[in-house]
């Protein structure tokens, strides 16, 4: 357990320094001062970018490992919940109606539909803390908010900004700076510490509801620190890197093996994992030799569907 | 100890009165039976008894508190349930399954040793301990059964609810749970029990609460309310009434 920790941390060093270093240009270590022009690669892109796919795929990687815990399904997903599909529409509001050239408004859109589809969600679900509200009402969400965003390409002014939308909402971390990471953080900070709170009650959950009220569990409130939480780390998420998809499904699977199947056991390495996969994989898309950069989203999408797959087909054997 | 008492006891469940005004004093240190045909109201009773569900009239109390008012903390720790699905959700081993029964006693920081005494106890009461680094998803029914039925035991609760807790056991091990049983009410603690076979009912209840459309039929000593009048308007059916050489009460259902 431990040593899975101190493991998932030396590993998320090294990603970072292959991170730090992975580009188009070369910037050897004694040009990292400040009179050396390269340094302003390093400082102001690759260390925020760094910084923020870290973030990223640590708020993915927990939340994914809190879905699975909390709907006791191994399949689900971040993306279920309707929160990032949301985030997703507001941002593709801000793309829509030009506002996407002040540096705020973006995020601030894109967290403001997080909010709102957190908010139907709370209604949906109402008071009852019922898991079966509250899945079907995540899957509703996600449908609406995708169906307004497909509207919003067909309906787009320019056929530039319709473009614009779709490669936003493909996911990706390039050029971002240091203004990202500040939204960013505290957002996710704050969401990572809501869903590590639920921790013991997703023990408990593993022998259904009616034990783990019977054991103390507070249904209502554990809903409501999983959906402020998710809200807090999907929307900050989804508000500085788009859409990425499937981190939040293999990276606990990932760690299962290693770190047992209690939920509260996988938080923490499930955090760390996402860090580290998602670091290696936005160093790897600036390493591919492509023509433009191969976006983040697409990549991971193109890791995940087979991962789904594979999935499955273990679930199969094991039922067979 | 004082008494698990529910009092004038109603509730509705989709427009449906599933119990009516049912009222009953539960004895610490005695083993009371729930019993009665399939939809009577057994479960919802004890859900009732457990604070999963709150009464639209009346209130169960517990030393005079209503159950609902209690802390769950509090309430955790004074009853514990085992319902009847057997959930695991994942395949954790046995030693962390049976360590959830302590999950209203830890602290913030791991386990103490009293948690570890529990779970040690609780696993060797039920037979598991040659189990306890197994995986759940690698045990027979009825291993599950015993296990889940360990993970209640390590909470220590003053009051021990279960449902249906012999349905997957083989005959030995219904005879092992109810003797543990036996003993948990020996030790002072209250036990209740959906049980649907009358025949381990005969022999294992104190107390029985006999019920027929969410309404007590009859209810007090289990010897005076298993009598063959009482079956018949409750079950719908004859049932005959007897001793073992051995003393063992029986139940046999002879016609309908």
């Amino acid at each position: 357990m431990k040593r899975l920790t101190i493991g998932l941390i030396v590993a998320l060093l090294l990603a970072a320094c292959l991170s730090v270093a992975a580009g188009k240009v070369w910037v050897p270590l004694d040009a990292w001062t400040v009179e050396d022009p390269r340094s302003i690669i390093i400082v102001e892109l690759r260390l925020p970018r760094t910084v923020l796919a870290m973030l990223v795929g640590a708020a993915l990687g927990l939340s994914g490992a809190v879905m699975q815990g909390y709907l006791r399904n191994p399949l689900a997903d971040p993306g279920l919940f309707g929160v990032s599909s949301g985030a997703a529409f507001g941002a593709v509001l801000a793309l829509y109606f030009g506002y996407a050239a002040q540096l705020w408004l973006l995020p601030g859109f894109a967290l403001t539909g997080a909010g709102i589809a957190m908010a139907l969600l709370a209604l949906i679900a109402g008071r009852s803390g019922s898991l079966i509200l509250f899945t079907l009402g995540g899957m509703i969400l996600t449908s609406i908010a995708g169906s307004l965003t497909a509207l919003a390409i067909s309906l787009a002014p320019t056929p530039f900004v319709s473009s614009q939308i779709v490669v936003w909402l493909m996911g990706a971390l390039t050029d971002r700076s240091w203004d990202d990471v500040k939204v960013a953080a505290p957002l996710i900070g704050i969401g990572m510490a809501l869903l590590a709170m639920t921790a013991r009650s997703l023990d408990a959950l593993t022998l259904g509801e009616a034990a783990a009220r019977s054991m103390g569990v507070d249904p209502v409130r554990l809903q409501r620190l999983v959906i402020a939480g998710i809200a807090l780390t999907v929307g900050a998420s989804v508000a500085s890197a788009g859409i990425i998809g499937f981190v939040g499904l293999m990276v606990p699977h990932l760690v299962r093996p290693l770190a047992g199947n209690r939920p509260s056991a996988i938080l923490l390495p499930s955090a760390l994992g996402g860090a580290v996969l998602l670091t290696m994989a936005d160093s790897l898309v600036r390493l591919a030799p492509t023509v433009s950069e191969l976006r983040l989203g697409i990549a991971m999408s193109m890791l995940g569907g087979p991962f789904f797959l594979y999935l499955l087909l273990a679930m199969r054997r094991r039922l067979a | 100890m004082t008494d698990l008492v529910a009092d004038a006891v109603r509730l509705t469940l989709g427009g449906r009165r599933v119990l009516d005004d049912v009222s009953f004093a539960f004895r610490p240190g005695r083993v009371t039976a729930l019993l009665g045909a399939n939809g009577a109201g057994k479960s919802s009773l004890l859900a009732c008894l457990a604070a999963l569900r709150r009464p639209d009239r009346g209130a169960v109390r517990l030393g005079g508190t209503d159950v609902q008012a209690l802390d769950r903390w509090v309430r955790a720790r004074a009853i514990g349930l085992l319902p009847q699905a057997a959930d695991v959700h994942w395949d954790i081993d046995v030693q962390t399954l049976v360590g959830l029964g302590r999950f209203a006693h830890r602290g913030r920081w791991g386990e103490s040793q009293a948690d570890r005494d529990a779970v040690a106890a609780a696993l060797a009461a039920t037979d598991m301990t040659g189990f306890a680094t197994r995986g759940v998803e690698r045990l027979s029914g009825g291993e599950r059964g015993r296990a889940l039925l360990a993970r209640v035991l390590a909470g220590e609760p003053d009051w021990l609810l279960a449902d249906e807790p012999l349905a997957s056991l083989d005959p030995a091990h219904q005879l092992d749970v109810l003797a543990r049983l036996r003993g948990v009410a020996g030790s002072g603690r209250g036990v209740v029990l959906v049980l649907h076979d009358l025949h381990l009912a005969a022999r294992v209840a104190d107390d029985a609460v006999l019920l027929k459309d969410g309404r007590v039929v009859a209810s007090g000593a289990a010897d005076d309310v298993l009598t063959a009048p009482a079956i018949a308007e409750a079950y719908g059916i004859d049932v005959e009434i007897g001793r073992t050489p051995q003393g063992h009460r029986y139940i046999l259902p002879v016609a309908r």
